[in-house]
């Protein structure tokens, strides 16, 4: 019979968290240098239409390949990555904005404030994200600002409760009283005591945030409501590619996509390093 | 909520009982009598809520329903316009154009979308109806595997089996839905031929004589590729629930009596985390809703997906509206459920509702 061992407990790993989250961040790190570098070395011009080149399968000239006009699909894949970070860091830190000023109004100003915003949070639960973003597209007419609008409207809501819930801790500490003593006002309080409380919490919420505001670009971009089809987007290359695997490109939509989810994983495997640290142990895996 | 429980658990660890089941008499069917009341109350003003912002949101759109509607070709004279202007209300102010769209929709009239020339309500039941049962069977699949993967990596923590299922988890959800879609599809409907390449029924059809079979075969590809998706979150969820439980003193107190590995999960892991797996089924309808958008379009599955994207790209603003209403319906009765689960596992919660 073999001898009933305990479990170890759940701090004990081969290697700590800060380890792990190190390398996580160098993981990052080096991908994003990767990309930035890529795209201030490729030319321009590869963006183009060779008539020569049409359709050709991944090799040597083109490592991707390139499309059914010539274009060279790796220029164009790390141009659309280029651009899914740049519209995926603008959007995250509105949505934080958006969640950090929410969650310490409601919280510090309480009472029908609370309720609404309370109740604002509910209700954009209820719309399913990518229902909410075409309708907030469609709303706009499209294009970068129905993108950047519908995407930070539809991710503060988690993150609002729990700087919410922080909020509501905080107020009763003693530094909050004492300032209110003095007679500042809650302006004062959330701008100068409260915002530098929850700081960390909004930034760990913008990590673990981007991973899916990429992903609902990508979705949204695919669908057609986002981007000009001119634009090197992953979602734009993956709806031209759609057309062509059928008859056996399959080179058109694996390469854009597999970056695409090589920068999203990496960037959520460094948003659950940094929660499994800041979180209090038995919190999280 | 998982840390009260495992500390009541503990007092009754001894035993066989379960720490998870919630208190007989007749206190319990007026809790959650009243629990349910309060939630459908509150759901009825989200609604109400929701058709506002929805409103708004179409009212103050650039795209002119006119124009969409009549299209490029058309050259209508400026009489024939004020007078669509005037028979769909567009020349009312916007608080009498959102409490007469209200008051029909109340009536249960969606009102005639303009890109499939019938009533909104019965399209949008149609497709829903297929889109419910792609959710349905992805929900379904990815529940039993999910849940099975997510105990089986946490009762083999920090194992080879546990990494692999972690790993799996970690890159499906950062994997984007239409592009699984899209590797599906290029190899098992081009490479492999097994799967027609879309369509709900093979193409010239009509869909009464479509078979049984034939259905089928056109169902599995987006069904899979949304079960996929779908297992990865609750493996997740499971392995951190099951973990919670694994650590806590009444399974370390029948560890030292003996138990282990299957008949350890049979007595104390299946129903402290059988419950919370089931909520969360219910918990994550709005995800599961975008997934079934991405995969519709990917494999033309003529779903509600498929739909909203058409509504939204053409200019349908009553089927537009009819989606985010029915959509938002689901996602709340789907928290519904999910909190009446929970209030049934753990009365103490009740309160908090």
């Amino acid at each position: 019979m073999s001898h009933p061992s305990p479990a170890p407990p759940r701090t004990t790993r081969r290697r700590s968290a800060s380890v792990d989250l190190a390398i996580a961040a160098a993981c990052v790190g080096a991908l994003l240098l990767a990309i930035v570098v890529t795209a201030w070395l490729l030319d321009e011009s590869s963006l183009r239409s060779h008539a020569g080149a049409r359709l050709m399968p991944p090799g040597p000239d083109h490592l991707f390949g390139t499309d059914w006009l010539g274009r060279d699909l790796f220029t164009r894949t790390i141009m659309g990555l280029r651009l899914s970070l740049t519209v995926g860091v603008v959007t995250a830190l509105l949505s934080v904005a958006v969640a950090t000023v929410l969650g310490i109004a409601a919280a510090l100003l309480g009472g029908w404030v609370d309720a609404v915003i309370s109740w604002l949070i509910d209700l954009s639960i209820g719309i399913p994200h990518l229902v909410f973003m075409v309708l907030v597209a469609f709303s706009v007419g499209g294009g970068i600002k129905g993108i950047v609008i519908g995407i930070s409207l539809t991710h503060w809501m988690s993150l609002a409760r729990l700087i919410r819930a922080d909020v509501l801790h905080l107020r009763h500490s003693d530094f909050v009283l004492a300032s209110r003593g003095f007679g500042r006002s809650e302006w004062f309080i959330a701008r100068r005591h409260l915002f530098g409380q929850v700081l960390p919490q909004a930034l760990v919420g913008f990590v673990l945030m981007f991973p899916h505001v990429v992903l609902h670009e990508a979705a949204l971009t695919f669908l057609g409501f986002g981007f000009s089809p001119q634009t090197p987007a992953i979602g734009i290359l993956l709806h031209e590619g759609m057309p062509h695997i059928s008859s056996g490109m399959w080179w058109m939509a694996l390469f854009p996509g597999l970056c695409l989810l090589l920068v999203v994983l990496a960037f959520a495997r460094l948003g659950d390093r940094l929660r499994v640290l800041t979180s209090s142990p038995g919190q999280g895996g | 909520m998982s840390g009260a429980l495992d500390s009541r658990s503990v007092t009754e660890a001894p035993g066989r009982v379960p720490a998870a089941v919630p208190t007989r008499g007749p206190r319990r069917g007026r809790g959650l009598a009243r629990v349910i009341c309060v939630r459908v109350a509150r759901l009825v003003g989200l609604l109400f809520g929701v058709s506002l912002l929805a409103f708004t949101l179409v009212y103050h759109s650039p795209v002119d329903p006119i124009a969409a509607y009549i299209g490029a070709e058309a050259s209508p004279t400026d009489e024939q316009l004020a007078q669509l202007r005037e028979y769909w209300g567009l020349d009312r102010s916007f608080a009498e154009q959102y409490l007469a769209w209200l008051g029909a929709v109340l009536g249960g009239d969606l009102g005639v979308s303009r890109l499939y020339q019938a009533p909104v309500l019965d399209v949008i039941a149609d497709r829903f109806m297929m889109s419910l049962a792609l959710m349905g069977v992805a929900r379904l699949v990815s529940g039993v595997l999910g849940y099975a993967l997510g105990v089986i990596a946490a009762m083999n923590r920090h194992r080879l089996l546990d990494r692999l299922i972690c790993w799996y988890s970690y890159t499906l959800a950062s994997t984007p839905t239409f592009w699984l879609a899209i590797l599906l599809l290029t190899l098992f409907a081009v490479v492999l031929g097994w799967f027609p390449v879309g369509l709900a029924g093979p193409v010239g059809v009509p869909g009464s004589e479509v078979t049984m079979a034939e259905r089928f075969h056109h169902f599995v590809l987006p069904a899979a590729t949304l079960s996929a998706l779908g297992v990865a979150t609750i493996a997740m969820h499971t392995r951190e629930r099951m973990l919670d439980v694994l650590d806590s003193d009444y399974v370390a107190f029948a560890r030292a009596r003996g138990e282990h590995g299957r008949r350890l999960f049979r007595n104390h892991g299946l129903r402290n985390s059988i419950v919370p797996a089931l909520a969360l089924q219910f918990a994550y309808f709005s995800e599961l809703f975008g997934g079934s958008i991405l995969a519709e379009q990917v494999f033309s599955y003529p779903g509600l997906g498929s739909t909203l994207v058409d509504a939204g790209l053409g200019g349908d603003v009553p089927m537009l509206l009819g989606i985010v209403l029915l959509s938002s319906t689901f996602v709340f009765v789907g928290n519904l459920i999910a909190d009446i689960l929970t209030v049934l596992i753990d009365p103490r919660t009740r309160d908090s509702l």
